[in-house]
């Protein structure tokens, strides 16, 4: 099958962590693969861009043809708990990030380091973040720590489970696809009229 | 054509990422809305190729007759 722009989009998932290694204000770029599907759910009602223009998906898909073990996920994985609850637990240490960007702005130091899994300090003191305010610094330090984290769940989960298997659980994949289905309902009361019962078995069931 | 005998499934779990809609050589599934995957019975073959790289191993193969 022919390849179409959009399926390279995984080399912007990789220059986004060269530019941030060179400087990490490009973090900043980051927020594109927030508000984009977010814009596509609520906008569109769809997960376009999950579906066809992420990149971080691509790039795991990818690297997954080599490296991945491609053994069915645990069910805990795909259930609703666990979503859900992955969810929030990631919006809780993104707010806790932006809580860490609003005391600098009122004028607590920076911190020059990037946190990774919530926990390890990586160092990033060659970072020159003087042309910028230091709240703008301190944003980007801890966002490059969001998109990282995620991205070493994404690759630990490639390699033990399915190559795409942290689109099951990934917070904005999970934000979209919630954000679809409230949309569904307010139209016809869910899974294009079957009903949830027959969500997903809607066309087979016409066999 | 005649039809195959087995063909995809996809439950409820369905997380709509779209991988399927990639595995499949038949353009027989589709995601619908943004809330689920869903197959077009006529066009499925029940290759499998979909169920093979679904990330939430939530697509099987079922008899045609027991799709339902």
């Amino acid at each position: 099958m022919k390849k179409k722009w959009y399926d390279y989009l995984w080399m912007g998932e990789l220059l986004y962590w060269v530019l941030g290694v060179c400087n990490i204000l490009f973090a900043w770029l980051g927020l594109l693969f927030f508000t984009i599907p977010l814009l596509v759910a609520l906008i569109g009602g769809n997960k376009a861009y999950c579906n066809r223009y992420c990149g971080r998906g691509q790039l795991l898909g990818l690297l997954g043809t080599k490296l991945s073990r491609n053994a069915p996920p645990p069910k805990l994985l795909r259930s609703r708990w666990f979503r859900y609850g992955f969810l929030a637990f990631f919006m809780v240490m993104f707010g806790l990030m932006l809580r860490g960007t609003w005391l600098v702005f009122a004028g607590a130091p920076l911190r020059q380091a990037v946190t990774l899994l919530w926990v390890f300090k990586l160092p990033w003191q060659w970072a020159k973040v003087d042309m910028v305010a230091p709240w703008a610094a301190q944003f980007a330090f801890g966002f490059y720590g969001v998109m990282m984290t995620s991205t070493v769940l994404g690759l630990a989960t490639m390699a033990l489970f399915r190559p795409r298997s942290w689109c099951v659980y990934c917070p904005m994949g999970t934000m979209t696809q919630g954000i679809c289905m409230l949309k569904q309902k307010k139209e016809d009361g869910g899974c294009g009229g079957e009903g949830r019962e027959n969500c997903g078995a809607a066309e087979t069931s016409r066999q | 054509m005649a039809l195959s005998k087995r063909l995809a499934r996809v439950g409820r779990e369905c997380v709509a990422c779209g991988t399927c809609v990639r595995a499949c050589p038949r353009a027989a599934i589709r995601v619908v809305s943004g809330v689920t995957a869903r197959v077009n019975g006529e066009l499925c073959v029940g290759c499998g190729k979909c169920a093979g790289a679904c990330p939430a191993d939530v697509i099987t193969l079922v008899e045609r007759g027991a799709a339902g």
